[in-house]
């Protein structure tokens, strides 16, 4: 049974391990990563996560990649036009990219990647970010049955060429998203579900799969025919799961671990006063919010009740002393650093926390609320220690101003639902970008963007911004039509921005060419191991 | 002439009776580590229970300039705050309540509904064993996260609910290793004995298999208590039992040990009531096992 | 007894098939499902999805389909971990658990019954107390508390051992450790606990009186009806220590099968979480069953019928 070749795989890759990394250590370059969760799976067209994506990125490549300062440069494309009302990209692919397997890379490769994630039988989750492919959405619905009509399209072997419905500034940004990727037709034919399987898999990256060991390993070793495989340095790169942070850290300072997931946050002060050169905290795409529930009473119809609890909320303080991490206090929705894109600010960004106190108990007043006649708010979180502490030092700001929260502590699927639901007040939520554009924020607040928008937000205008940016040739303009739709979200207050996110890694000293971007990709071809 | 009969009754006063329980209290009285255990855990109990409406500092109130602060006389922090800037004293002992009160209701469960299910199952034998011992086995087998999600689905979160789950599955280990004596002591002849003289299966029950299971049960009574203090810190997580800003020993413990390295006084102070109210719970079960032993004459 | 052990045996199918019966309904009840993420798909994509599963067939047709499956041997595909079936999660995983908490709770069931017995020999005096008052610390010390510290010790500062990972036996030793410790001092204290009774006994005084070496009363005699209560507390906690044990899984980052139970339902991962309950379930029945046939081995009086 298979099942049973992989346990004695493993028992014997474990042995040989053991007894290899005694000899053969100093000859091989090996990166040991610790990856956060076991990942779900890695078929790029099935994955949604972040561990998923660290894996695909060094497996796969898509027709654009990453430069490693996170810069969207070819990949698998060398060049690509596109037309003048920006509907039509046409990319010429490299004629050296090869599958592990020694097969050319085709433009029907892509062709039958990009159908086999908007088949519906695939049941991809990330398939709708590929809407702006023509027919994207009407097939992943089930109701175009006709696959091909799939505006991806092969011009000749080396000819890709993709229609959209309109003009699409952050298309590139998109392609570089694993569920872009492509997958080798006979393998994934051949194998069914089991193509993932190491000795099955078939990728066009960097790297190829040896192994895995569920809930132990990864291991992928370099790709020989990969078209740059001479430049990659590691030969072989292991990620582990490593779900208890403050024993990621302890396998790091053991040297397990080359670099590790993240950092346990108690520990920050620690590591930034005695490993600060190891220690790495940058931006990261995502911002941590309060989302409200607008179609409650009496949040939903009282702005000024929703702007003092806004206001209440002394996030440098919050920063500072309870998440301790470097995280930057938001007064916006949409995370900075996003080129071309000018970062909006709610109204009360400039003033003093005294200022901000003040108007807000005077907002509370107003709406006939205060210490004595306190309102009663339930804000929901799901289990976790980062959460709940931020949760308690919200609840003792919005005391203040005579608000008595009750914390409701949810499982995470249960919490999911309520959301889903919007059966809940307040609850906690964040959203991490899947590439950096604005509209991937902004867009989950349409009013008919369903589940996604727990708010309940709905205003015509903000609606009617994004259609039209949708529609606007000239990416300056569309960012502007977007900081505007920005503006009039923010001052609605349809939810409280906490703070924008910040990654934080160890990294050894030993490891050379991990540079900072804000979407946290670090592609193991640029990798390499000093000692 | 006639013999008076001598008057027994001017004799008794001299020869007052024994019951069994004057006579088991006597003698836990002199065994000290259980007196002195009873006395602890009293202290211990009443300091939970009073301490929270004594001290200067409210369990909930957040002081945001002694965030993670370690211990210190000057301030008043005793055992220092925690992540959020309340003081820790204050919550451990608010702590306690949940944590003694849920190990009471656990032992009570336990031995009430454990002891009786083993007896019975293990002295009545064949088809009801069989029966009483698959459900037990069906319980265990349960997945315990689902029962917990389904009691918040049901009931809301009622804080009794972690009652009703610690009780759930309590009794179990109880009625096997009950059920294990009886099982033993079946064919002993004094039970054969009282059998044969028409004893009612009741009666048997009462007065022959319980005493004589005491030992196992007192022991293993002491070893649920921990269990079911950390059990009821994984309800918790699970949205059931206690809510923030309430708090237990044991989310006061879980939590302590995520920042063991960089605020020790989070976990070492809830860690040793915790201890000393265990090793407590071990001496007087001690002591009680040997002032009731029937044989210990 | 063979008889009845074969009898015991029919008996594990009902058992198994109620378990599966209730496991399967709780599990449905629960709110949230498996493809609940925050990153909310679109109504198109569940749709897919759940076609894709068979989740859109009512609750009762499930069931028999699901059943129908597991008569044949096919667990499913884990709905989290989407690249493998059930079985080969539990077949690549179970003999990893099964080495840990098997080696615990040999070493524990060995050094519990030699400590119960000192101490129930030396009945209040100080090795006693000495003695119990050390095994109380496996169990007053909760298992993440004592992991963290165990790697913080001999892994980061003496740099003895390594901190995780499963890749040789060094990697073993921490894990059985923190396994072991709490079931050292259960195992001691109930030994301990029916051995002072036995210990009272009349065949013990006329072993002793015979003449009999202590080592031979105690070993031969008093040992044999000691066991009852320490037996029947392994029968469910072998079943549950050989299964695993999440919080030593996730702290030594060990591939065992112990978070499936938790992370599979916290996941809604139904298939998965499906095939180790009716793995332990079965596991539970059997022991259970072995615990029964081991008191007729202990006390030759003890019958079935």
């Amino acid at each position: 049974m298979r099942s049973f070749r992989i346990a004695l795989k493993s028992a014997l890759v474990a042995l040989l391990f053991a007894l290899a990394t005694a000899t053969a250590a100093q000859a091989e370059m090996v990166l040991h990563r610790g990856n956060g969760t076991e990942p779900e799976t890695i078929d790029p067209a099935k994955s949604t996560g972040v561990t998923e994506n660290a894996i695909e990125n060094d497996l796969f490549e898509g027709l654009v990649t990453f430069s490693p300062d996170g810069k969207e440069v070819p990949g698998v494309a060398e060049s690509w036009e596109i037309s003048d009302d920006g509907t039509v990209y046409t990319f010429r692919l490299r004629d050296d990219a090869k599958w592990s397997n020694g097969d050319p890379v085709t433009a029907n490769d892509f062709v039958y990647s990009f159908r086999r994630t908007v088949d519906p039988a695939t049941a991809s989750d990330y398939a709708p970010i590929l809407s702006p492919i023509v027919n994207a959405s009407a097939i992943i619905a089930g109701e175009n049955t006709d696959i091909a009509s799939l505006g991806v399209v092969a011009i000749d072997d080396l000819t890709l060429q993709i229609t959209l419905n309109g003009p699409t500034p952050y298309i590139l940004g998109l392609l570089t998203h694993n569920v872009a990727f492509p997958v080798h037709q006979a393998t994934v034919e051949e194998f069914g579900d089991e193509w993932t399987r190491p000795g099955n898999m078939v990728s066009n990256g960097a790297f190829m799969l040896e192994d895995w060991v569920p809930q132990s390993q990864l291991t992928v070793v370099r790709n020989p025919n990969f078209h740059a495989a001479d430049e990659v340095m590691l030969d072989k790169i292991v990620f582990y799961p490593t779900e208890d942070l403050a024993e990621e850290l302890k396998r790091y300072r053991a040297g397990e671990l080359d670099i590790t997931y993240d950092v346990p946050s108690d520990q920050v002060t620690w590591l930034e006063e005695n490993m600060a050169d190891e220690f790495h905290n940058t931006p990261y795409l995502g911002t941590y919010y309060y989302v409200i529930n607008l179609t409650k009473e009496p949040l939903g119809a009282d702005l000024r009740i929703r702007q003092a609890l806004a206001l209440a909320i002394d996030r440098e303080i919050l920063t500072e002393k309870i998440t301790q991490a470097g995280e930057l206090p938001a007064y916006a929705w949409v995370p900075p650093d996003i080129a071309g894109y000018t970062q909006q600010a709610t109204f009360y960004k400039d003033m003093s926390q005294d200022e901000r106190n003040a108007m807000a108990a005077e907002l509370m007043a107003e709406a006939g609320h205060g210490p004595d006649n306190p309102l009663a708010i339930e804000l929901l979180y799901n289990t976790s220690d980062n959460h709940k502490k931020i949760a308690v030092a919200i609840a003792s700001m919005w005391k203040k101003i005579g608000v008595e929260t009750t914390l409701t502590n949810q499982e995470w699927k249960v919490y999911l639902e309520s959301r889903d639901q919007k059966n809940y007040q307040i609850a906690r939520a964040a959203w991490i970008g899947d590439y950096a554009d604005p509209l991937n924020f902004l867009e989950l607040f349409l009013s008919d963007a369903g589940e996604r928008n727990d708010a309940g937000y709905s205003n015509p205008e903000f609606d009617r911004l994004l259609a039209e940016a949708a529609g606007t040739v000239d990416p300056a303009a569309r960012m502007k039509l977007l900081e505007q739709a920005e503006k009039i979200f923010l001052d609605d207050v349809a939810l409280i921005p906490i703070y924008h996110y910040t990654s934080q890694h160890m990294i050894s000293p030993k490891v050379v060419g991990w540079e900072f971007n804000i979407l946290d990709i670090h592609l193991g071809r640029y990798i390499s191991l000093v000692e | 002439m006639s013999i008076a009969a001598p008057d027994f009754r001017a004799l008794e006063p001299s020869i007052k009776g024994r019951s069994l329980w004057s006579d088991a209290w006597r003698r836990l009285r002199q065994n000290l580590a259980a007196t002195t255990s009873l006395v602890v855990l009293a202290l211990i109990a009443l300091a939970c229970i009073v301490g929270p409406w004594l001290l200067p500092h409210p369990f909930d109130e957040v002081y945001w300039d002694a965030i993670s602060a370690p211990p210190d006389f000057a301030n008043g922090f005793y055992f220092g705050t925690d992540e959020n800037g309340r003081d820790l004293l204050v919550r451990t002992l608010h702590g306690g309540r949940v944590s003694l009160s849920v190990g009471l209701v656990a032992t009570l469960v336990s031995l009430v509904i454990g002891v009786l299910w083993g007896a019975v199952a293990g002295f009545v034998g064949g088809r009801v064993d069989a029966v009483m011992m698959r459900f037990v086995d069906i319980l265990y087998a349960l997945p315990f996260v689902f029962f917990v999600i389904l009691l918040t689905v049901m009931f809301g979160r009622n804080i009794l609910l972690i009652y009703v789950a610690i009780g759930a599955i309590s009794w179990l280990d109880m009625a096997r290793i009950v059920r294990g004596q009886a099982i033993g002591l079946r064919r002993k002849e004094f039970v054969v004995a009282a059998t044969a003289s028409g004893v009612s299966t009741f009666d048997i029950v009462r007065r022959h298999i319980l005493p004589n299971t005491l030992g196992p049960v007192i022991v293993y009574v002491t070893l649920t208590v921990p269990s079911v203090i950390l059990t009821e810190s994984f309800i918790s997580f699970l949205g059931l039992g206690v809510q923030e800003p309430s708090t237990s020993w044991g989310v006061l413990i879980s939590e302590g040990a995520q920042v063991m390295e960089t605020a020790w006084w989070a976990l070492v102070f809830p860690g040793a009531f915790l201890a000393v109210t265990l090793f407590c719970f071990n001496f007087i079960g001690d002591g009680l096992r040997d002032a009731l032993d029937p044989r210990d004459r | 007894m063979l008889s009845y052990a074969i009898r015991r045996l029919f008996g594990t199918l009902p058992t198994l098939l109620l378990i599966v019966a209730i496991a399967f309904f709780m599990m449905r009840l629960a709110p949230g499902g498996p493809f609940d993420k925050e990153r909310r798909v679109s109504v198109a994509v569940e749709q897919n999805l759940i076609k894709a599963y068979r989740l859109d067939e009512s609750l009762p047709m499930q069931f028999v389909r699901y059943l129908g499956n597991v008569l044949q041997g096919d667990f499913g595909p884990s709905f989290q971990y989407k690249d493998f079936s059930v079985t080969e999660l539990i077949w690549s995983g179970f003999p990893v658990s099964l080495a840990l908490g098997g080696a615990a709770i040999l070493i524990a069931t060995v050094l519990g019954l030699l400590l119960g017995a000192l101490a129930a020999l030396r009945q209040n005096g100080p090795v006693d107390y000495a003695v119990m008052a050390t095994a109380m610390t496996g169990i007053a010390i909760p298992n993440f508390v004592v992991a963290p510290v165990l790697t913080l010790f001999f892994g980061l500062m003496l740099g003895w051992l390594p901190v995780g990972g499963w890749s040789g036996i060094d990697n073993a030793i921490l894990p059985v450790t923190a396994l072991c410790l709490p079931q050292v001092a259960v195992i001691a204290r109930l030994t301990r606990g029916s051995m002072i009774e036995v210990l009272r006994g009349n065949y013990i005084r006329t072993a002793r009186a015979k003449g009999l070496p202590e080592r031979l009363v105690v070993a031969r005699h008093a040992m044999r009806a000691a066991l009852v209560p320490v037996v029947s507390y392994l029968g469910p906690a072998v079943a549950a220590i050989i299964t695993g044990s999440i919080v030593i899984e996730q702290i030594f980052g060990i591939p065992g099968i112990g978070r499936y139970f938790v992370q599979g339902a916290l996941n809604r991962d139904y298939t998965l979480v499906m095939g180790v309950t009716i793995f332990y379930g079965a596991l539970i029945i059997l022991f259970n069953l072995a615990v029964d046939l081991i008191y007729g081995l202990l006390d030759p009086k003890v019958r079935y019928d």
